[in-house]
């Protein structure tokens, strides 16, 4: 049976140290066996690695941050569409999301392109500020954490929380703060960057287990694989990981998904504590950089995504191979300058 | 006024200076005038040129011009003793 | 041969992490006219620059607050905030759509009498009352809005000494869970002071109680605070009719629901992120209709939104006056219009757009005011093709506030202009002149004469 033929729109092709993922949801979507895909990547700056990887991206094009507001980022994917005739956006940035979900009404009635996003009611009570409320409607267990607008009030802190503490960004950054200087030093540094107000959190002491799932929208989790980071680079991206056996953590995603109803991909970021309970430290609105793993364990989501946008039923993944691995590599990609004039000087590469 | 005379200059406003590693984008009449700087055309010409092309005034086009060249010595676009 | 178009040349570092070009032409894409009238001939006429105010957008505003409201809950009163704007012309649009007048001062409850608002629909508000005020507003049987203990008593002798009851409402501020809580103004709902208050009043019986006001905030992007905020005035409503016996005519929402603006410091432009009306309407009224009341003792909802309602209809023309590049080689641009007019460039990134037609290079630019002050800066980053001198810019949303807390500072103030819906062009507030300014001093007579 021949293949059908598929373009999708992918953004994070940031494949850095830090990695987005785009590139490894890319590579899921070449393993799809019943589509031929073509793959359009969708970049903010010049230098991500995926404009590059000609191999996995077919055409990439320069779209607006976030930041120019939804009326840019529409003007600008109906140009890209007019070429391309994309039928599925996959967006993988937290920042790009809130404009995503709003326009994916217009993108589907005026481009005729599918997603799969939470809507904006998920999409807003797992923001890193509501998640005490979202830990009591949930029944999940969450560290205590407060939402601070201004240097003044880190002197409190110490009261309220002890240090160390954890200093986050609206949408992302993360540090640990062992001092008021150091909650200083961070609240200057992410507010600069992601706005106010700045997340302050307990501090939860155990291992970091983390969940990739995706959820149908309505209560069924379709599939989910936890995974443990075995080793860390100083950024506290998971270098090295493995998907582990762990029927508590599954029923934390299945509950929560049977509760909210998400739509689409997450990762749940979990603390397991010394004496095996879990909190929640943040919920994730999309696929993670590790999600590769998933697929590598026999559970590709965003093929489930892919075919859940398409309108397509998708029945629940039953199991994963508790025990792969997944070990990050960096490489260096060769290309001409001419490549880096052209994504520059026309957006397009 | 003189430029590096290694900088690569593409037609789609692309610059790129080989001995920094640094690269620019210039609007259209900034292209045309780092080519006549890169023929060693003399800064009156040039001016000249400008003025007998575009719909702009000598006034203006004299700030402009100083502005600009300005702006190449401070990308360091330019020869030492230029 | 005919000549091109000019340019001037430009130049930029290719960075990683600025803005790509593609895609963002809609931030800088040229406003060459404002409800059709060309923004050139606009300074031509009034000089440059100049406030400009669509009364179109106004109405429609308005009736879209009102539709949202009306459609949810059956009494709603608007009043319109006289410190957001109250140049007369604007006042009376909003006066004519049905608006009441919420005043702060007595100066802004002059200003609504003469403008010929009957004085039972002028809503007091504010710290700062004079006797004079309280005494004009007790005779014109104004709603009185308290804000302090002290106030409460003053109004209570001056009821006993005029032997009349005035209407009162009492201002509560409370916890909705925002930042900052606005707890300086009114009586606190939590530790009692509110409840304290009506009771006061109530069994004092020198005041009549007829409404219950609240002001959460400003510029509030959570229509849920108004909920929690609207179910605590209800509560405090039902407690009176339980206690007394007695029905409160109206709850007083205040205002507070942010415009299009985007706040500096926020990732995501306003215009994307800010509630409409129907997602404040929804939050307010489902909270009054589900508070417990029945259906005869329903209050009158009364909002005294004023941001909102006319940011959007509000537009500073402006002219370059000069370019220059700074020490670091960042581009800046210096405007006829500073900080000294359009005072919300404190804690707005404001939307700016050239008046005029442009290919599609751009640069990082700084724009300044006019003012010899470090402080004049209208906008510390912003993206915009290359302005050369004399050229025209838009600058958005900016009807609320500037023109009440703009400064007479080493220039004039400019004229306000109001585009009609008569398609005319009508001066509603003069260009200042130095006499303007100098009609109120007053030179000592031996200061008259010098000898240089």
């Amino acid at each position: 049976m021949a293949k059908k033929k598929l373009t999708v729109g992918v953004t994070g092709l940031n494949n850095i140290d830090s990695p987005g993922p785009g590139i490894p949801v890319i590579r899921a979507l070449k393993d799809m066996k019943d589509f031929d895909v073509r793959i359009i990547g969708l970049s903010y700056d010049s230098l991500e690695p995926g404009i590059y990887m000609h191999d996995l991206v077919d055409k990439t094009y320069q779209i607006p941050l976030p930041s120019a507001g939804q009326q840019s980022l529409l003007t600008r994917l109906d140009y890209i569409n007019s070429i391309e005739n994309l039928d599925i956006i996959i967006p993988n940035f937290d920042a790009e999301l809130f404009n995503f979900i709003k326009l994916q009404d217009a993108l589907k009635k005026k481009m005729n392109i599918h997603t799969f996003l939470p809507t904006l009611e998920q999409f807003e009570e797992r923001h890193k500020s509501n998640l005490p409320e979202f830990g009591v409607k949930y029944g999940i267990k969450v560290p205590k954490s407060k939402m601070i607008h201004s240097m003044a009030e880190i002197h409190s802190l110490a009261y309220e929380f002890g240090y160390p503490l954890v200093v986050k960004g609206k949408f992302y950054d993360a540090s640990i703060a062992y001092s008021p200087d150091q909650a200083m030093a961070y609240f200057n540094k992410i507010s600069g960057k992601w706005g106010l107000p700045i997340i302050i959190q307990q501090y939860t002491q155990g291992t970091e287990v983390n969940v990739t799932a995706i959820g149908d929208g309505k209560g069924n989790l379709i599939g989910a694989v936890p995974m443990r980071k075995t080793y860390i680079t100083d950024k506290g991206k998971a270098w090295a990981g493995v998907a582990l056996e762990d029927e508590e953590l599954m029923d934390i995603a299945k509950n929560l998904v049977k509760g909210n109803k998400w739509r689409g991909g997450f990762e749940l970021e979990m603390i397991r504590t010394e004496k095996n309970e879990y909190f929640l430290i943040e919920i994730n609105p999309r696929f993670p950089a590790w999600v590769y793993l998933a697929v590598g364990a026999g559970q590709n989501h965003p093929e489930a995504l892919v075919k859940m946008a398409l309108g397509e039923k998708v029945e629940p993944f039953k199991n994963y191979e508790v025990g792969k691995m997944f070990i990050r590599y960096s490489y260096d990609l060769i290309c001409d300058l001419k490549e880096f004039e052209t994504i520059t000087t026309l957006g397009e590469l | 006024m003189s430029i590096k005379k290694n900088l690569a200059l593409s037609d789609t406003g692309f610059v790129f200076n080989p001995s920094t590693g640094d690269s620019y984008s210039v609007n259209p009449i900034g292209l045309e005038i780092l080519r006549m700087l890169k023929e060693n055309k003399k800064d009156e010409d040039i001016k000249k040129h400008l003025l007998a092309t575009y719909q702009a005034d000598f006034e203006t086009i004299e700030k402009d011009y100083y502005d600009f060249v300005k702006g190449l010595e401070q990308l360091k676009l330019t020869e030492n003793n230029g | 041969m005919k000549r091109q178009q000019y340019e001037r040349p430009l130049i930029q570092r290719i960075n990683s992490g600025i803005m790509n070009k593609f895609g963002t032409k809609t931030e800088y894409a040229p406003v060459t006219h404002i409800d059709d009238f060309s923004v050139k001939e606009l300074i031509k006429q009034y000089g440059s620059p100049v406030f400009v105010i669509s009364e179109k957008t106004m109405r429609d505003t308005y009736k879209e607050a009102n539709r949202a409201f009306k459609t949810r809950y059956p009494k709603v009163q608007f009043a319109w905030s006289y410190k957001t704007n109250y140049i007369n012309a604007v006042c009376n649009v909003f006066h004519q759509e049905g608006s009441w007048a919420e005043v702060v001062s007595g100066f802004e409850y002059k200003k609504a009498l003469q403008n010929g608002m009957p004085g039972n629909k002028i809503i007091f508000n504010g710290p700062d009352k004079t006797d004079e005020d309280l005494i004009s507003a007790i005779n014109n049987n104004s709603p009185i809005h308290i804000d302090h203990l002290d106030e409460l008593y003053r109004l209570t002798e001056l009821a006993d000494e005029m032997k009349k009851k005035p209407n009162v409402a009492i201002r509560v501020n409370m916890d909705t869970g925002i930042y900052p809580m606005w707890d300086r103004f009114g009586f606190n709902y939590e530790n009692g002071q509110a409840w304290d208050a009506i009771n006061k009043i109530i069994l004092g019986d020198k005041l009549e109680l007829v409404g219950l006001h609240t002001h959460i905030g400003t510029f509030m992007l959570s229509p849920s605070a108004y909920a929690i905020a609207a179910n605590k005035l209800a509560d405090l409503a039902l407690g009176v009719k339980k206690k007394f016996g007695r029905t409160i005519q109206y709850i007083d929402m205040g205002g507070g629901f942010a415009s299009k603006n985007t706040l500096k410091g926020s990732y995501l432009p306003g215009s994307d992120t800010s509630p409409d009306f129907n997602q404040f309407a929804e939050a307010i009224c489902t909270a009054l209709l589900n508070a417990g009341f029945v259906e005869k003792d329903l209050p009158l909802l009364v909002l005294e939104t004023g941001r909102a309602m006319i940011d959007d209809a509000g537009y500073l023309l402006g002219s370059v006056i000069a370019n220059k590049r700074l020490s670091d080689g960042r581009r800046a641009t210096i405007m006829d219009f500073g900080v000294n007019i359009l005072f919300t460039a404190f804690w707005y990134s404001h939307k700016i757009s050239p008046a005029q037609d442009f290919s599609t290079y751009t640069e990082d630019t700084v724009l300044y005011g006019p003012l010899c002050m470090n402080i004049d800066v209208v906008r510390d980053q912003i993206t915009l093709p290359p302005l050369k001198k004399d050229d025209h810019v838009v600058v958005h949303t900016v009807g609320a506030y500037n023109m009440t807390q703009w400064m007479q500072f080493i220039s004039m103030r400019p004229a306000v202009v109001m585009l009609g819906l008569d398609g005319k062009s009508h001066l509603i507030r003069k260009r200042e002149t130095i006499e303007n300014i100098e009609a109120n001093e007053v030179m000592p007579e031996y200061l008259l004469k010098f000898k240089i």
